[in-house]
């Protein structure tokens, strides 16, 4: 009997149609764009001006707050401007613009080789100190700092790591291909994490509709024989953190709380490539995974890119844009988030770019709800969407904390499942909007 | 005896119990309450707006009676002619105010700063706010969605489907603010009605450099400062690329409107110009504003 979460759950079709297109490096444009506000927090500050050459992985912006990370060059060149570009909203922030030279020059120290190495030196605050200098996110979307999240509360103690290789959202392949193809480097990551934390025993949870996957990280289980790899049923919202704790370890994290008041650390299999490079390398975070997708792309790809660089670059190297494109979402279709143009830039957060036809993604007319109760059977966190978007509708926003709207992780599960196609996620995103800013008002 | 006696005394014995109860809880459990309160209310509009910051028109009444001062109490659509009435019950003096009314600062109609995408969601600008830039691209600009509309009480707004834009019916706002408070971008004021209902604004609220704003929309202001300079009277000042006429100060001159390069100053019920040099912009501008 394969594990999973036991509340809710939606089983959306898979389609991943780029699951066997190994990752490609993709060539680099004439201009990247690098945002300063890439990560969850406070944006970075600059420590270029225009006109500066810069090498790659030289350190270009600093996160100075506590909740920050630094940002490092892509790519060699000089800086254009540091001007207000156009993110995926449509809103503006600030970004260094880098012409991009032909002849590639790296940051002193930055091994640069495919040599694996095992041997793992620092000590656990060195590691998170390197962590910390790399500029390291949490990969799988929410781009969180990852030294935040490793640096455990006073009073804490991890117990476990877990690693997100669930990959539940349909399309993205990013983390199934770099499972297949750099699993030992993986490995190595996982262990790094697991020293600086001092954790004695790490679970891989892994999706069973990617068995190769599953098969080849179970075989190297016997080099690194304190980490685990859990074969998980297909089930979506299975990467989100809590319902991966409950899935693989059985503990409900409490309404509000962290993983680690039930003794858990989750990190994302590309975050641990990530902090395998940073710490056995000294590579910053300068490039990750991208899954370029779609029902009518001709060439649906992985491509290993630089951060930075615009998307419609990456379409291209895909195959063009198709001609009956109506919808560009970054990440995932089910949390991801629809784009303004094509003119974008790469952040650290965004794991794939899916191009939908018309069709898949025209909204239907909602009904009126018949209160058929499908909504609250499919919420992971056991919320009632329906009358949750009947107390925004009235305002009520109080009533609407009493009923644990904040405990919603916008999965988009009950409206998934709406037969009224109502706008449920809609609704309690705003909700959920009003409700935090009366919470923060309470607390000034 | 006859058993309808029985009933009526027995009723009768009820009722003075009851009677002698209700007597003695009230002399009891009196409250003392100022009948200025209940003078005060019934003298309110009684719309509830909450445009003077309290919950309804009792809780302004009983705020009034408990400051025993008007001093920031003033109940917008009431007017000042209600103020005077409600002053004279306190014995106190009520400040004039200049009759006011809600102005949108915002000119992205279809036309000049035509839509890119195709809005899906929930027809709520706060919603619509913290998910994207909007429709036309302008991240100051109106999101079209009516959050403005649905707060109003007085039915003093529609949204126009031709513009995009909101619309306020003069007649019928009595500037409580609500729809101010009600549009994220905060693209709504409350400006001086003006004489005869003459006003000069700047519609618009976009505070980019000039390049980019001008990228989405034809009539945004770019901040080139041309209208602070043809000003006499000190009333325009810029902030971020952006200006904004201070109805105190500005005396409905026109000087700066035929000035402005991107006609982002919008004049309201003036009678048109003759001169020819006035272009057909600003009167577009002005027939928006008079329907």
């Amino acid at each position: 009997m394969l594990k999973t979460f036991p509340r809710g759950g939606v089983h959306p079709d898979d389609c991943k149609i780029s699951a066997n297109s190994p990752i490609k490096v993709a060539p680099l444009p004439n201009k990247v764009y690098v945002m300063l506000n890439q990560s969850a927090g406070a944006p970075a500050i600059t420590l270029v001006k225009k006109g500066d050459h810069v090498k790659t992985g030289q350190l270009i912006a600093k996160g100075e707050a506590f909740i920050s990370a630094n940002i490092h060059s892509p790519v060699t060149g000089i800086v254009d401007k540091i001007d207000q570009i156009t993110d995926a909203t449509g809103y503006k922030h600030q970004s260094i613009v880098i012409n991009v030279e032909s002849q590639e020059i790296w940051e002193d120290g930055i091994d640069t080789t495919n040599d694996l190495l095992t041997d793992i030196k620092a000590t656990p605050q060195e590691i998170i100190e390197k962590i910390k200098n790399a500029g390291i996110v949490g990969l799988g979307g929410a781009a969180f700092p990852t030294h935040v999240k490793l640096t455990i509360p006073q009073g804490k103690v991890a117990e476990y790591l877990l690693i997100n290789g669930a990959e539940c959202e349909p399309y993205l392949t990013c983390d199934h291909r770099l499972m297949l193809e750099k699993s030992e480097e993986i490995m190595v990551g996982i262990t790094i994490i697991m020293k600086a934390l001092s954790v004695k025993k790490a679970f891989i949870g892994i999706e069973n509709n990617k068995p190769d996957a599953i098969k080849q990280l179970t075989s190297l289980t016997q080099k690194y024989s304190n980490i685990e790899v859990v074969p998980l049923k297909k089930k979506y919202p299975q990467g989100a953190e809590k319902q991966l704790i409950k899935a693989i370890t059985g503990r409900e994290v409490p309404s509000g709380k962290l993983p680690i008041e039930v003794g858990c650390v989750v990190q994302n299999v590309a975050t641990a490539k990530a902090i395998y490079d940073a710490v056995q390398k000294n590579k910053p975070l300068i490039e990750r995974v991208v899954t370029i997708t779609g029902p009518n792309l001709s060439n649906p790809s992985n491509f290993l890119t630089r951060i930075g660089v615009p998307i419609n670059h990456l379409i291209e190297l895909a195959g063009g844009l198709p001609e009956d494109t109506a919808k560009l979402i970054s990440g995932g279709p089910m949390m991801g988030k629809a784009l303004s143009n094509t003119n974008i830039p790469l952040t650290k957060g965004m794991g794939g770019i899916l191009l939908l036809p018309e069709k898949l993604s025209k909204r239907l007319d909602p009904y009126p709800c018949i209160r058929c109760g499908r909504c609250a059977h499919a919420c992971p966190m056991g919320l009632e969407p329906f009358y949750l978007e009947k107390l925004i509708i009235k305002e009520r926003w109080e009533e609407a904390e009493k009923h644990w709207i904040m405990d919603c992780m916008e999965c988009g599960s009950c409206q998934y499942t709406c037969p009224a196609k109502r706008p449920l996620l809609d609704y309690i995103r705003l909700g959920k909007n009003k409700v935090s800013a009366i919470i923060r008002s309470r607390k000034n | 005896m006859e058993p309808i006696i029985i009933a009526f005394l027995v009723l009768s014995l009820i009722a003075a119990i009851f009677a002698a109860i209700i007597y003695f809880v009230d002399k009891q459990f009196h409250v003392d309450e100022d009948p200025r309160i209940d003078l005060i209310a019934d003298k309110l509009p009684g719309a509830n707006c909450g445009g003077c910051g309290y919950a309804g028109c009792r809780n302004f009444a009983e705020a009034i009676v408990k400051n025993n001062s008007l001093d920031n109490l003033f109940c917008a659509p009431g007017g000042n002619k209600t103020m005077a009435e409600i002053a004279q019950l306190m014995n106190l003096e009520a400040e004039e105010k200049k009759p006011q009314v809600a102005v949108i600062r915002c000119n992205g109609t279809n036309e000049n700063c035509p839509p890119k995408h195709d809005y899906e969601g929930i027809e709520s600008c706060g919603f619509a706010n913290f998910l994207f830039a909007g429709d036309g691209g302008c991240a100051y600009g109106c999101l079209g969605l009516g959050d403005c509309v649905a707060t109003c009480k007085f039915d003093a707004m529609y949204m126009d489907p031709i513009t995009g834009l909101p619309v306020v019916i003069e007649d019928n706002c009595t500037a409580c603010g609500n729809c101010v408070k009600a549009c994220p971008r905060n693209i709504i004021e409350i400006r001086n009605k003006g004489p005869k209902n003459r006003r000069i604004y700047v519609a618009c609220m976009n505070k980019e450099k000039g390049v980019y704003a001008k990228v989405n929309c034809s009539v945004a202001c770019i901040g080139c400062n041309a209208c602070v300079k043809e000003c006499k009277f000190d009333a325009i000042k810029i902030e971020s690329f952006l200006a904004y006429i201070d109805y105190q100060k500005c005396t409905l001159c026109r000087k700066c409107v035929p000035v402005c390069p991107t006609n982002c100053i919008v004049e309201v019920n003036f009678p048109i110009k003759k001169k020819a040099n006035i272009d057909l912009a600003n009167d577009s501008n002005q027939n928006i504003e008079n329907n």
